[in-house]
């Protein structure tokens, strides 16, 4: 974040400054294999722990495989099978809603964030830790606090709801709520994260600017829009791109709010969940590997979606 | 802001990186089934070693780790890890190891996950220790040990058994001035008491039965008590469509549809069991694994316990654990040793004696059985005389999950019984298909 330090007023997208346009040198033969030496640390975890395994997977999932291993080429029988399975449509759906519910704490965490960035507010830093307690707490544990409001009988929110005579559902397991329960859940525990970094984006826009723009007598509004956003973008696009990604893969919050023994589940499971389901419930590694790949070229694509965009209303700034 | 393209797609990487290590660790190639007629032989008192024993239950460590401090008084140099995982991940690590061949040496097994280990050959057959005298299937209850045989090869003794009964809280059935039900009691019986409890109690939101309403403490209970069956005993086919199932599911149908129990979804919100320990349900049916919940309860003083009641036959779930070895130990004679020693009556005698669970070695229950002054526990030993074997299959948690799936529509009635039992057959046998 620190790139968007005091210097952005001269011009925004400060030009490579003379000093960095020294020519960067690229590997020559000549080096042998110095530079090899120095990325390898680094290359070696990315190849071992990412780069193979996704390679792994893309084999797998034209396999069928034993419980305990051992598998046979199977071709495309996997993916004509997930692409003719309507659980798969399901649970894309509802990860697009989950999703969709989650990105819609970004504007929320961006208005607490400019509230807590009121100079000289008092307790600041302990309302700030509040807010991210959320997000580091472990989602079981988080989970299962949830659960307990949730409760149909006992649960507080019910409760709540009956003061104004409106009796409330059994949340986690009423197919619909269910899903609005975890989104909500989602959304409360990410809230957290985004605000300590659209927070920090917002420190980082120099005073100096809302002051010169109140000199020429722009208006609140004005400034929001000539100055927060434009110079707020960066740290946006990167909350929306890091919680999209974190969104697709729901599965934690899903298993334990729901529990694994719940009816509502195919109605209301989420793709990784469907992975899950697949590989270690059903034993069917091939096809779970299958539905991998899917998440994989998903989030993929809406991450590289995402950057269009990004050039589009941010790279002007 | 040039970083964050690096960044993100590192993430992007990571999430199936995520999900395929899972699927990548896994090795290729099953091993073949040992050789079943590896003789066995005590090792020397002096061997040293060092065992892992995977168990899922925190609640028997106790009385695991006096069962081990007996062992090392014969085999003092062989050191034993008691590993601790909950059951909701047990059998996904145990896949994992299995898969990877690194298995702990001694473990936990139960009836649904057995026949994938041994059909797979992950797991030792007992066959040397019952020929070196080590070890008497006769000293357990038959039913156990079928469980654990597959085409006639024996891999497993139970360690401990269990029954299904039927607690009862006497306080709220005197509060609704009903009488409380005999031993012989039947189906009508118990639906008749239930609803009137639902009826007279209804201002304090008390229902007259809850139940886990899963397969084990619920309805293949009632299935084998209407003469029905899940599975066909060669374990190919699913018989969920035959009429005498349909009965036993229709069961649980009307006790909801009358209120005699709270509905499907009240029910996975707040499980049976709470609902009976918090004095919210006058019945509650459940194994007999439930005592210590009840004991420690603060309506453990109003509580008794009946049989299931009789359908159109006596007939109970039995379930019980078994300790199996690895088949690729590296410690098999150790690991073999200490099965052994587990199976023995001074082994289980003691686990009873702690209270940790009802042991299988016959003759060893009495310390079980009276472990809760007033309350007649006898009753789930007796019940083993007309217990039937849980039902099983090679991939058993695929199917599971289907009836988790499918049935809680047949018993809140949103769909047709026989409907539901329909699509749950066909969808079954696809699965019993594949395995």
């Amino acid at each position: 974040m620190s790139a968007v330090s005091a210097d952005v007023s001269e011009s925004a997208p400060a030009p490579a400054a003379p000093a960095t346009r020294r020519k960067r040198r690229g590997v020559r033969r000549g080096d042998g294999l110095w530079p090899w030496a120095f990325v390898l640390p680094l290359l070696a975890g990315v190849l071992v722990f990412y780069i193979w395994p996704i390679l792994q997977t893309a084999f797998y999932s034209f396999t069928t495989w034993g419980v305990f291993g051992g598998f046979k080429w199977s071709g495309l029988d996997n993916y004509s099978r997930l692409f003719t399975d309507p659980q798969l449509y399901r649970s894309l759906l509802n990860t697009v809603i989950y999703t969709a519910v989650v990105l819609l704490g970004v504007p929320i965490a961006a208005w607490l964030a400019s509230l807590l960035n009121t100079p000289g507010l008092r307790f600041a830093q302990f309302y700030r830790v509040l807010f991210f307690l959320p997000y580091v707490a472990m989602p079981a544990a988080v989970a299962l606090v949830w659960r307990m409001i949730f409760n149909g009988d006992y649960g507080i929110l019910n409760w709540a709801l009956s003061l104004f005579g409106i009796p409330g559902p059994s949340w986690v397991n009423t197919p619909g709520f269910a899903l609005a329960a975890v989104s909500v859940v989602g959304l409360w525990s990410s809230l957290g994260f985004s605000m300590i970094v659209l927070g920090a984006g917002l420190k980082n826009i120099p005073p100096e600017l809302y002051e010169a723009a109140e000199l020429d007598g722009a208006s609140r509004f004005r400034q929001f829009r000539s100055i927060t956003l434009p110079l707020l973008a960066p740290s946006v696009f990167f909350v929306v791109v890091v919680t999209t990604i974190a969104s697709f893969q729901l599965f934690d919050l899903l298993y334990a709010l729901l529990g694994n023994h719940n009816a509502v589940l195919p109605k209301t499971m989420s793709l990784v969940y469907y992975f899950y389901n697949a590989g270690f419930v059903e034993n069917d590694k091939g096809f779970a590997a299958a539905i991998a790949m899917v998440i994989f070229v998903l989030i993929g694509l809406v991450t590289l979606l995402q950057f269009r965009l990004q050039r589009r209303w941010a790279g002007n700034a | 802001m040039a970083s964050f393209p690096r960044r993100a797609l590192a993430a992007v990487a990571g999430t199936v990186a995520a999900a395929a290590t899972l699927v990548a660790c896994s090795s290729t190639g099953a091993s073949t089934a040992s050789d079943s007629d590896t003789p066995y032989s005590a090792p020397d008192t002096n061997v040293s070693a060092n065992l892992t024993y995977a168990v899922w239950d925190q609640t028997q460590v106790k009385a695991i780790n006096a069962n081990l401090a007996e062992f090392n008084k014969k085999y003092p140099n062989i050191k034993v890890n008691v590993d601790v995982t909950p059951y909701a991940d047990y059998f996904t690590k145990l896949q994992t190891e299995a898969s990877s061949d690194s298995l702990p040496d001694l473990f936990w097994m139960n009836g649904p996950n057995f026949q994938l280990y041994a059909s797979n050959g992950k797991i030792e057959p007992i066959t040397g220790e019952v020929k070196a005298g080590a070890i008497d299937p006769k000293n357990y209850p038959q039913s156990l040990d079928q469980l654990y045989t597959l085409d006639g090869v024996q891999y497993g003794v139970p360690k401990d058994f269990d029954t299904i009964g039927v607690w009862v809280n006497k306080a709220l059935f005197a509060e609704a001035g009903v009488p409380i039900p005999s031993k012989d009691w039947t189906w009508a019986d118990l639906q008749s008491t239930a609803a009137q409890i639902s009826q007279k109690l209804a201002s304090k939101g008390v229902y007259g039965i809850s139940a886990g309403m899963d397969g084990q403490t619920t309805y293949y209970n009632t299935i084998f008590q209407s003469g029905g069956s899940v599975i066909s005993p060669d374990g190919k086919t699913s018989t969920y469509d035959s009429p005498a199932t349909q009965k036993g599911i229709q069961f649980w149908t009307d006790l909801v549809k009358s209120k005699a129990m709270p509905t499907i979804k009240q029910l996975t919100d707040t499980t049976g069991d709470q609902w009976f320990v918090s004095g919210k349900s006058a019945m509650y049916q459940g194994g007999s694994w439930a005592r210590s919940e009840v004991a420690a309860a603060p309506i453990a003083k109003d509580v008794m316990v009946l049989p299931v009641p009789k359908g159109d036959q006596q007939a109970t779930v039995i379930h019980g654990l078994s300790n199996v070895v690895a088949a690729n130990s590296q410690n098999k004679q150790a690991a073999q040793a200490l099965q052994v020693f587990l199976a023995s009556k001074e082994a289980q005698q003691q686990q009873g004696d702690l209270g940790a669970v009802i042991p299988a070695y016959n003759g060893t229950q009495d310390a079980f059985a009276k472990s809760m002054p007033g309350v007649d526990l006898q009753l789930f030993l007796d019940e083993v005389s007309y217990a039937k074997p849980l039902p099983v299959s090679k991939n058993t948690a695929a199917w599971n999950t289907l009836e988790t799936n499918l049935l809680p529509d047949a018993f809140d009635g949103t769909k047709p019984v026989d409907a539901v039992l329909k699509d749950l057959t066909s969808q079954m046998n696809a699965d019993l298909a594949k395995e």
